[in-house]
């Protein structure tokens, strides 16, 4: 707000000591010309600022009269809350519980320590103790996998924010290291977020990272690693000059994270982008820099998107229009396509686009912009509880690799109960999908295969509307590879049955009522940490729709609603369509893990996370069955069922730091 | 000089009146925007930290109400292991409940909404889960916390409203 004092320009020169000189009736002559243009322009000022002030005071009342307006209201509303239900409700609802809790039987389940102990997993990237989120900084260097993250190390819910860190030869057994950057200077009092590691030229790695400021400004800062001989890279130094970008002008202080890995630009220049906001348009603004200390943004943006709100953790990278290996960063040409990515911090949903990018501009284009990146239909790299994500270049095996934070979907009384909260899931490769050249194609990382132990192969058939127990001992750790094929019989008569109306269009994982739905051809999958008698169960599974023109469309789900008896825990049904392409069979493969259910369809064409937490369906009483709840159709099931073993993911010591250093 | 005067006067008038009708309305404007206005407008305008905070201060304010009405809870949590011995383990289970929304979600929702909202919004919808937990473990007409929960989901419901505004 304008002070008076800023109002008065001039100071009237009552008596200027430099007139001193010129005779009296000179110097009142002087002085009283010089008075008349003052006064004037104070006048003016004046007048200027009234009708400002009075022009402001309409316009708030403008605003209220447009918010007082119904139709306009009610239109915000509908959006907003249509955007809910389609993306599957944001997490947990109140109106959801209170439902349940008015049901008289659905009694408060008490946690105990054995059945939340027994929600830790056994091959899932976690910390011993407490809150973590975003990936941070994956890279790969002398050797060794790093992976840093958001750590609270004092609470099992998010707050006192620093980088924790990790490393591995194999992107599954970790070793825990000491905490890489905790938040000791101005700019990121309040915060160590979110950053992106880039490799220069000569082999040396550089942090780009957004603290918030003691004043919860965001900004973004360089690290390095104190001694780039340590393969450990325990050591990180932040630059002297931080912070080395701070809002711009249009910007607001709190829309300002999670700068991306660099890329070079044809001018030999260093590009990132960083995800922000405008009202209500998610976009991603450009820096080029040659330094990392000093910046020059763009007037263009990478790209925006109206209506998807703020974007967080934006990722941006090629992908290669004809090969299945990953691209580095900064690679470019004609056989290569560009992903952007962004989280949606009001969705709670990781969407991307396929497109072009113009080196000479920084900008990008989707291919389609009907699922332009964050709306609605746009494509999501997993249709269940997986945000934040991001991916970096494998130098060491050529792959690009994708890392994610899957949260809770319990109550915070449990977690801090329990003592810890989230997990990061199985590091997937991620390349176009070649045959659709749509999609992405997503696929737990190979080394996973290490930790299969016995195996059990199994052919059947299964018959409509029966669930059948799968022999594996126990079930809480599996992976499982499946081929399900429809019984061409069953598949011409319902195409050829004018009175099977088609309801590909309709249906929906989400609003389609879940497994117990029985349809013509689905649905049909594995029912996983089920109790014998199925009192509890989370069923994977496609579900085969009929569409108009003699055409089918598939999906596939994940459902939860029947996972525990507990209902203090979000139990949403996931899901998506899935690409069938002429003359693939349906196949399907899940990572189960005590509390986390990983699920891939189509070699990862499309994907489902879910965290599921069980209070019967645990330790030895977990099974696995396999089930086909259509009307009519047979279904033929060829899998195979691995144990998994354990990762064993070492907690911090300086023994086995010092031992490791070595290797 | 005079005419100077009175410029100044009129203008820091209209300074003044345009600044405080511009105030009301962010609590006005802010509370048509969630599912209960008048239950927004009640808790709001009964602090008076809110004819001059923007979004966020009135986003504190609710996490306040939600703590005080917690804190409160619990006192009747304490009382009624007293007056309703045999409804110990429901009331361990409340005791538990309340615990985590007055330190751990109140906590989480304070320093999230002043840089990172989404993480306040989270806690805010847990708090009305814990609270919504506490009243369904009770058999049917026996709670002597039904008031109090049932309040502790609206405010919630008005509290994530707001919060999700800062996103």
């Amino acid at each position: 707000m304008a002070s008076s004092d800023a109002l008065l320009p001039i100071s009237a020169r009552e008596e200027d000591p430099l007139l001193s000189d010129v005779s009296r009736s000179d110097r009142n002559a002087e002085t009283h010309r010089s008075r008349r243009p003052v006064k004037g322009l104070l006048a003016v000022s004046f007048g200027l600022l009234f009708i400002a002030f009075y022009v402001a005071l309409i316009a708030t009342h403008d605003g209220s009269r447009r918010s007082n307006d119904p139709k306009l209201e009610s239109n915000e509303t509908s959006t907003s809350t249509s955007r809910a239900h389609l993306a599957g409700v944001s997490e947990k609802s109140n109106g959801q519980l209170l439902k349940l809790s008015g049901v008289r039987n659905a009694v408060a389940f008490a946690w105990n320590n054995s059945v939340l102990s027994w929600q830790r997993t056994a091959f899932h990237f976690q910390p011993e103790q407490n809150w973590m989120n975003d990936p941070n900084g994956p890279l790969f260097y002398k050797g060794w996998y790093h992976f840093f993250y958001q750590y609270n190390p004092n609470a099992a819910v998010w707050g006192d924010i620093v980088w924790g860190h990790a490393v591995s030869k194999d992107l599954i057994h970790w070793v825990h290291l000491p905490i890489a950057m905790v938040a000791d200077q101005w700019y990121d009092a309040n915060g160590v977020w979110t950053g992106s590691a880039t490799f220069l030229d000569d082999g040396s790695i550089v942090m780009l990272y957004t603290g918030s400021t003691d004043k919860s400004v965001q900004v973004q800062n360089l690290a390095y690693p104190e001694d780039l001989n340590d393969p450990l890279l325990v050591k990180w130094v932040k630059y002297s000059g931080n912070p080395v970008l701070v809002p711009p002008p249009d910007i607001l202080p709190k829309d300002f994270r999670d700068p991306t890995t660099a890329w070079k630009t044809s001018a030999g220049k260093w590009r990132i982008t960083i995800g922000s906001k405008i009202n209500k348009t998610g976009i991603s603004l450009v820096y080029d820099t040659t330094d990392f200390k000093t910046y020059e943004k763009h007037d263009t943006l990478l790209h925006k998107v109206p209506n998807t709100g703020m974007w967080e953790c934006v990722d941006f990278y090629p992908v290669s229009k004809t090969a299945v290996n990953g691209l580095d960063t900064s690679v470019n040409g004609p056989n290569v396509k560009h992903i952007v990515k962004a989280s949606m911090d009001d969705t709670r949903f990781d969407h991307y686009a396929v497109g072009t990018y113009f080196d000479s501009n920084g900008t990008w284009i989707p291919d389609d912009p009907t699922i332009d990146v964050g709306m609605s239909a746009s494509l999501r790299y997993d249709y269940g509880k997986f945000y934040a994500s991001k991916t970096f270049y494998d130098q060491n095996k050529g792959r690009r690799i994708l890392w994610s934070w899957i949260g809770e979907s319990d109550s915070e009384a449990a977690d801090v109960q329990k003592g810890w909260s989230s997990l990061q899931g199985i590091p997937r490769t991620v390349v176009l999908d070649t045959k659709t050249g749509k999609n992405l194609v997503q696929w737990p990382v190979e080394e996973i295969e290490s930790l299969r132990l016995s195996s059990k192969q199994f052919d059947m058939e299964v018959g409509p509307g029966s669930v059948v127990p799968v022999d594996v001992d126990t079930a809480t750790q599996l992976d499982i590879e499946a081929e399900f094929e429809i019984k061409k019989e069953f598949l011409d008569k319902i195409l050829g049955d004018a009175s099977v109306a088609a309801e590909a269009e309709e249906f929906s994982c989400q609003k389609s009522g879940g497994s117990t739905v029985r349809g013509a051809l689905g649905p049909f999958g594995f029912s996983v940490l089920a109790d014998k008698s199925l009192s509890e169960q989370t069923p994977v599974y496609f579900y085969v729709a009929k569409g108009k023109d003699s055409k089918l469309k598939t999906f596939f789900c994940t459902d939860t609603s029947r996972s525990t008896f507990a209902n203090d825990v979000v139990k949403p049904i996931y899901g998506s369509s899935v690409p069938v392409l002429r003359g693939e069979k349906l196949t399907m493969r899940i990572l189960v893990d005590h509390s986390i259910v990983e699920g891939f369809a189509q070699g990862g064409r499309t994907c489902i996370t879910s965290r599921v937490y069980p209070t019967k369906a645990i330790y030895g009483a977990a099974k696995l069955f396999v089930f086909n709840n259509a009307i009519d159709a047979t279904v033929t099931a060829s899998f195979k069922v691995w144990q998994m073993n354990s990762a064993f993911i070492h907690p911090y010591s300086e023994e086995v730091v010092r031992a490791i250093s070595s290797t | 000089m005079k005419m100077i005067k009175i410029m100044i006067i009129v203008t820091m008038a209209m300074m003044m009146g345009t600044a405080k009708s511009a105030m009301g309305n962010i609590v006005d404007q802010t509370c048509k925007q969630t599912p209960d206005y008048t239950l927004c407008l009640s808790l709001l305008n009964s602090d008076p930290r809110s004819s001059s905070a923007d979004v966020v201060g009135l986003g504190l304010i609710l996490v306040d109400k939600i703590k005080a009405l917690g804190t409160e809870t619990i006192g009747q949590i304490n009382v009624a292991y007293k007056t309703k011995p045999m409804l110990k383990r429901e009331l361990d289970e409340c005791n538990l409940r309340y615990k985590t929304i007055v330190e751990a979600d109140v906590h989480t929702a304070i320093i999230a909404i002043k840089g990172n909202p989404k993480f306040a919004e989270s806690a805010v919808v847990d708090a009305g889960i814990e609270a919504s937990i506490c009243q369904g473990g009770f058999p049917e007409g026996q709670s002597p916390l039904t008031d109090s929960t049932q309040k502790m989901v609206k405010i919630c419901d008005v509290t994530r409203a707001i919060v999700r505004m800062l996103l």
